[in-house]
């Protein structure tokens, strides 16, 4: 491993360049879609670009026949902070209570993590079914939450495995010895020193649930959800308002993604990362 | 009635849901006000014992008295001790301050009060300049002592501390086994100390209980433990002890005779024992209490003496550790056929030996102690 620059192996070759082409694969589709959104009037669907400016972005909000965008955003986002705010509470409890065996506890675990390779559509036309036969009407707010939980909290649970797994239990055997009730040694104690961990837990429920296509297809009942009208869009709609559409959403992403990263690198450098500054001059 | 600090184990007994047997029928008095160290190697029911009297363990069977009341069934909090965890189980998201006021918080102690008290806790334990950091910023010591004011915040009557050295380097050890001791003697309260480092126990604590598969092998003063060991066991688990045996030659009245396998004779005081003609009997002689002499000759070695060739020569600054492989290696039970001499370091090089060297290593009659029981099996050097 003292290969100096000048004389790496062939295989290194081949590899960065393996390497370029994932990279070029995975974000060169939506660099594109990112800059044929900022098309000017007579913009199309494909390259060359026609004129440049925030055309389609203001068409996108203003035009009610590119689709209900605003409608499909404001079921989204509440769907999304739900889901994600009952992600949160169910995989913090279960992990919790997963750290002691308890009968069933091995059934429960593999039940609630089946659902991860159960095909999203076929479950999601099951709960759809199910709320029909039992004459419930569907809404994004009751069946569509109870089929993205399917996909989110397997999820959950297995970052709050992880968690736990790390957890050193002394931490609550001395809240409890300093005189802590239970509910103090969760609030003052687990829930702080857990924070980083539900924080992941959320931003994958919220994530998850945002772009969530397949389990929602069947269960959001009569109104569409943000990936369902983008998808209803691309049969309908042949302006480059789908890509501004497209740029919004992703930019979305990424701001709630950096948002919730900086959060944990925050908490982690204010407890670990401070190296001990008296034994340094 | 007794003091509010004194403990004591009736009958304890723990077999976790596994099956295995942790404490097998402890019995042990504590005097309010002591400092006491249970000894022994990992796995021997010393921090089963601790986490017991301080609730974060269930005894199947017995009693844990403190201060006349029998406290199975009590939580931790209700006890009037507190524990000091291993690895100080600080709280990482707390500053030192609020690590040292948690007890009064969850108590609902207002902010102000809280404060104040844990300050006072702080100054005593001179941490005042870190009061504000995180605990991810003090070294091993400073999280020791953070530890120990979290604990006596909360004006214990029993401090509990398990293995409260371990995690600090060699000179910090020895420094806080003093800050401990120290701090015992100035609050006046009980301490229980669970360690595996004999020197550590016997340097800090009034009572030393050495342990061993879940029974307590010996319960006396550190010299007591130290000076005169009971059985083999602790012989060897406490150090600086040759163990060997001899089979009972002849017992006239109070001094035993035991037949050495090489001809020679081995007396020692029977003291209240009375063994059998013929029964195999051990008996500890102390390192540094062994005279080394050259030995050129075969045959029979004199009385209350071994012979055997240098094997191993240790410089250890005050003293010089002389490790004889034994010529009758079937005689010496202390892990190895091997016995060892630690000979004051003036006297040693005025005519230093060599590896290989033919010696004579005697004692005299009254530095020979009877042991209970046979050789235990598995204990370190």
């Amino acid at each position: 491993m003292t290969n100096s620059s000048g004389n790496r192996p062939w295989t290194f070759y081949a590899l960065a360049a393996f390497f370029a082409a994932y990279v070029l694969f995975l974000y060169g589709p939506m660099l594109c879609i990112f800059i044929l959104s900022f098309q000017g009037q007579g913009g199309a669907l494909v390259f060359p670009m026609r004129g440049f400016g925030l055309y389609w972005f203001i068409d996108l909000f203003t035009q009610v026949r590119t689709g209900d965008v605003i409608g499909a955003i404001e079921r989204s986002l509440p769907l999304a902070f739900i889901v994600m705010a009952l992600t949160v509470a169910i995989s913090v409890a279960s992990g919790m209570a997963f750290r002691q065996r308890f009968r069933g506890s091995g059934i429960l675990f593999y039940g609630a993590v089946a659902s991860l390779v159960a095909p999203g559509l076929v479950l999601g036309i099951g709960i759809g079914l199910m709320f029909q036969l039992l004459g419930v009407p569907e809404h994004w707010w009751s069946s569509a939450v109870g089929a993205q939980l399917t996909w989110t909290l397997p999820f959950g649970l297995l970052i709050m495995f992880a968690v736990f797994g790390r957890f050193n239990r002394a931490y609550e055997e001395a809240a409890r010895d300093l005189g802590a009730s239970p509910a103090q040694v969760v609030r003052l104690v687990v829930i702080p020193i857990i924070l980083p961990g539900i924080i992941a837990v959320a931003l994958f429920g919220f994530t998850l649930s945002y772009d969530e296509f397949a389990r929602t297809l069947q269960t959001s009942g009569p109104t569409n959800t943000l990936p369902l009208e983008i998808w209803s869009m691309t049969t309908n709609v042949t302006s480059p308002a789908l890509y501004a559409l497209g740029t919004v959403t992703t930019a979305f992403s990424f701001l709630v993604i950096g948002i919730s990263l900086g959060a944990i690198a925050v908490i982690q450098r204010r407890r670990f990362g401070r190296a001990l500054p008296a034994k340094r001059p | 009635m007794a003091g509010r600090g004194r403990i004591d184990l009736v009958g304890l007994f723990k077999r976790f849901p596994d099956g295995t047997v942790a404490v097998d029928g402890v019995n042990l008095a504590v005097e309010d006000g002591s400092y006491c160290c249970l000894l022994g190697p990992s796995g021997c029911g010393k921090t089963t014992i601790l986490r017991m009297i301080a609730g974060h363990e269930t005894p199947t069977d017995g009693e844990i008295v403190i201060g006349g009341e029998n406290v199975v069934g009590q939580p931790p909090s209700r006890r009037g001790t507190a524990m000091m965890f291993q690895s100080y189980a600080l709280f990482p998201h707390l500053t030192v301050r609020d690590n040292i006021a948690f007890s009064l918080r969850a108590r609902g102690v207002g902010k102000a009060e809280r404060y104040r008290e844990a300050d006072r806790v702080i100054e005593q334990v001179q941490l005042a300049a870190l009061a504000s950091r995180l605990p991810a910023q003090l070294s091993g010591g400073q999280q020791q002592r953070v530890a120990l004011a979290r604990a006596i915040v909360t004006k214990p009557r029993v401090l509990l501390l398990d293995e409260p050295l371990s995690a600090l380097d060699e000179f910090l050890r020895l420094q806080m086994r003093s800050e401990l001791r120290q701090m015992q003697r100035q609050l006046g309260i009980t301490f229980i100390h669970v360690t595996h480092t004999q020197l550590e126990a016997v340097a800090v604590a009034d009572q030393v209980v050495v342990m061993d598969r879940g029974r307590i092998e010996q319960s006396s003063s550190a010299r007591g433990i130290y000076a005169e060991p009971k059985s083999a066991y602790v012989a060897r688990f406490m150090g600086g002890q040759n163990v060997l045996s001899g089979a009972v030659a002849e017992a006239p009245g109070a001094v035993l005779r035991l037949g050495g396998p090489r001809g020679q004779h081995f007396l020692l005081a029977a003291r209240e024992r009375r063994p059998a003609r013929g029964q195999t009997v051990y008996f500890s002689v102390r390192r540094d209490r062994v005279r080394l002499a050259r030995w050129a000759r075969d045959g029979a070695p004199p009385d209350n003496a071994v012979t055997g060739s240098v094997k191993a020569v240790e410089y250890q600054g005050t003293y010089v550790k002389v490790t004889l492989a034994l010529a009758m290696a079937e005689t010496a039970v202390n892990g190895a056929d091997e016995f060892v001499v630690y000979v004051e370091e003036g006297g040693y090089f005025g005519d230093p030996l060599g590896v290989g060297d033919g010696v004579v290593a005697s004692w005299e009659a009254d530095e020979a102690r009877l042991l209970a029981g046979g050789p235990a099996a598995g204990a370190p050097h």
